[in-house]
């Protein structure tokens, strides 16, 4: 078989490819955060507004793990939010998670506020404080019958 | 009218009876890979002329789609004053839709077309005929090295696609509009996910590789034994395989990215 | 015991869309014959060498090769058997992306585990043979037609089959190659103690090489003999078909309605 410059062609080929994909990986995505890693947690919300599954979940705005699945309670009323969070970062039991909106019009997120406990959160454990999205409509609603209440007493 | 609906059952009839026909064509094409993998030069032999070959218009378009997208998403963002997003939207749309379509696409009409054409031709001067008559199955000595190339292929070239096309986009957006370098990059690692983002769209272009390359070889070994015969099969192998791509990418899309 | 016949073919049918193609043949061939099929075009002879290699299914009939019902076997017991037989096919059909040594290597790679050295010696017996040792290294697009039909010819006779086929060997060769060609089927059988069959309409190159003839017209046999008996036939088909008249059983015209009738004159009897 002498067909070496076509094996040497296929094979710049192929490690083409590969180094591409190893680009995309490292350069373009977040390789970092993969699903071993991480362990997961639980939390209701009385309302999650526009939190959508994959958002980040962020503490002091750094990014420590990813929201794995979303589900409606039905005992509760509630929805339940699965938390991924990333091993390297641990959070006391009375943590505060709330979604949170980056900027006016960006994403939600769930951003973790830690509390002071001295046990850490495990996986499977549940957050019991939480704060629920801020609806916009909700918002202007309170604050038209706040302007109108105010106005009523001048 | 009788007439017209005989004619329109007959090609319902043929195609469905086609339609089976690839089907046991796919099988013996598996059933015959086997051979093709124990002598992996054969394979080999081919992505030289499937994946190499292709190189070229692959990063030429690649970079182009690339600046385009660049060009086209900083008119649009920078209205709402979020040009430091470029990265992110050039590399999302490239990484989940127009890597693997438009890679799909040109190689079909580059690689599938020729693919097509040279069985096809096999098959009408008898070399499939004579490669049976010594008791070699042209399915596996022909089809499945052509089929397994286009499968390693394609995944392989929508990643330098993508690349090629983020560099572009690189370089429209940073060296010649100016935003900001750190921002690009970032906001582009921060939105694109690895896993949800990049794997789908590799698993998208291997799934398109196998539709290609499959209406390719079935095309070339279905085509009539003469010249128009394989010309047309060419033509039909081009335009199939851009329909199939384009359903199957909505298909997948929806499977994909459902609740993002 | 008489001498077994080493291919036989016995009643034999074929009928493509229930058009018969061929109707009844009965051919038997012996070991070190080389025998002819002659027949106008698309008399399907053609159709013939491609049910003994088992490429289709007869609707009728068998055909025995070596021992073996063809149609009967399964697909590995017909490649098997295929690898006693060569076919030499129209136009050679050489494969075009590999070289005229690849092309004859080809089988012996496919089929045996031969090392390559001893392969390469093989390829150059054969390329001898048709005397092509020197354009090993060539593409069959730079072959010319009767070169290209060597090289198919070296091709057919790699693993040494007990049955060549010949496919047209004549078609549009010059008058050398076609002596060439026709000299080395004879040889060739000869050497490997084979069996050809050649399917033609060459008749006055084939008459030379070959120990029995069978006229198919029609699909169905209409004469057979030597070569000697067929020159001095009276069935107007056979003497038609070898000095090449015109008209006769053969008839020129398409059959066609009479030709004043068709022209819309008045017929000359009115």
């Amino acid at each position: 078989m002498e067909r070496t410059t076509l094996d040497l062609w296929v094979g710049i080929f192929v490690a083409a490819g590969m180094a591409a994909i190893l680009v995309l990986a490292l350069k373009v995505g977040n390789f970092s955060l993969n699903g071993s890693s991480t362990y997961p947690v639980y939390a209701y919300f009385d309302n999650i507004g526009g939190l959508k599954p994959r958002a980040p979940i962020k503490s002091a705005g750094v990014v420590v793990g990813r929201v794995a699945a979303i589900a409606f309670d039905q005992k509760q009323y509630k929805a339940r939010v699965t938390l991924n969070i990333d091993k390297q970062y641990q959070f006391s039991k009375d943590s505060t998670a709330s979604i949170l909106t980056s900027g006016l019009l960006g994403e939600q997120y769930i951003g973790i506020d830690t509390g002071a406990d001295d046990q850490m959160l495990k996986a499977g454990d549940t957050i019991t404080l939480t704060q629920s999205a801020i609806v916009l409509e909700k918002l202007i609603g309170q604050f038209i019958f706040n302007k109108a209440g105010s106005g009523n007493h001048q | 009218m009788l007439d017209l609906l005989r004619k329109l059952g007959h090609t319902a009839i043929d195609a469905i009876w086609r339609l089976g026909y690839a089907g046991r064509f796919f099988f013996l094409t598996l059933i015959g890979s086997g051979s093709s993998f124990r002598r992996f030069h054969l394979i080999i032999r081919e992505i030289y002329y499937t994946g190499v070959r292709s190189l070229i218009i692959i990063v030429v378009s690649g970079l182009f789609v690339g600046m385009v997208l660049a060009l086209q998403g900083y008119e649009t963002l920078q209205r709402y004053g979020s040009s430091s997003a470029l990265g992110v939207l050039v590399a999302l749309a490239l990484v989940r839709e127009l890597g693997p379509v438009v890679s799909a696409l040109l190689f079909a009409s580059r690689a599938g077309s020729a693919i097509t054409a040279e069985i096809g031709l096999m098959k009408a001067t008898e070399q499939l005929s004579a490669m049976e008559m010594m008791a070699v199955d042209p399915i596996a000595r022909v089809v499945a090295p052509r089929f397994w190339s286009g499968v390693i292929s394609l995944p392989l070239l929508t990643a330098i696609f993508n690349a090629m096309g983020i560099f572009g986009g690189y370089l429209i957006g940073v060296v010649l509009i100016g935003v900001d370098e750190g921002s690009f990059w970032s906001q582009m690692q921060a939105g694109v996910d690895f896993r949800e983002d990049i794997m789908n769209g590799v698993i998208k272009s291997f799934v398109f590789g196998i539709a290609v390359t499959l209406i390719a070889v079935f095309e070339g070994y279905d085509s009539p034994p003469t010249a128009e015969g394989v010309s047309g099969a060419t033509t039909r192998t081009v335009v199939t395989s851009s329909l199939i791509i384009l359903i199957l990418d909505f298909v997948l899309t929806s499977f994909m990215f459902r609740g993002v | 015991m008489p001498p077994e016949n080493f291919l036989e073919i016995r009643d034999l049918n074929f009928a493509y869309d229930k058009r018969p193609i061929l109707r009844g043949i009965n051919m038997s061939i012996q070991k070190g014959q080389v025998i002819a099929i002659m027949g106008g075009s698309g008399c399907g002879k053609t159709t013939l060498l491609k049910l003994i290699g088992g490429q289709i299914r007869p609707t009728q009939g068998h055909v025995i090769f070596d021992g073996k019902i063809i149609h009967e076997l399964g697909r590995n017991d017909l490649y098997k058997t295929r690898r006693k037989m060569g076919m030499l096919f129209q136009f050679g059909a050489l494969f075009t992306d590999l070289s005229v040594y690849d092309n004859v290597a080809f089988q012996m790679r496919e089929h045996t585990d031969l090392p390559e050295s001893l392969i390469r010696d093989l390829v150059l017996m054969k390329l001898d043979a048709v005397g092509l040792r020197g354009a090993r290294d060539l593409m069959p697009n730079e072959l010319s037609g009767g070169m290209a039909r060597r090289v198919a010819l070296a091709r057919t006779i790699a693993l040494d089959p007990m049955l060549i086929m010949y496919d047209e060997p004549f078609t549009g060769l010059d008058p050398i190659s076609l002596g060439v060609i026709g000299n080395l089927i004879r040889k060739l059988n000869d050497a490997l103690g084979a069996s050809s069959i050649v399917v033609t309409h060459d008749v006055q190159e084939s008459l030379q090489i070959v120990d029995y003839v069978y006229f198919v017209s029609e699909g169905v046999i209409v004469a057979h003999g030597t070569p000697d008996e067929i020159r001095s036939s009276k069935t107007p088909f056979v003497h038609q078909f070898i000095h090449g008249e015109i008209d006769g059983p053969v008839p020129f015209h398409y059959p066609s309605p009479p030709y004043f009738e068709d022209l819309q004159l008045e017929s000359p009897h009115a």
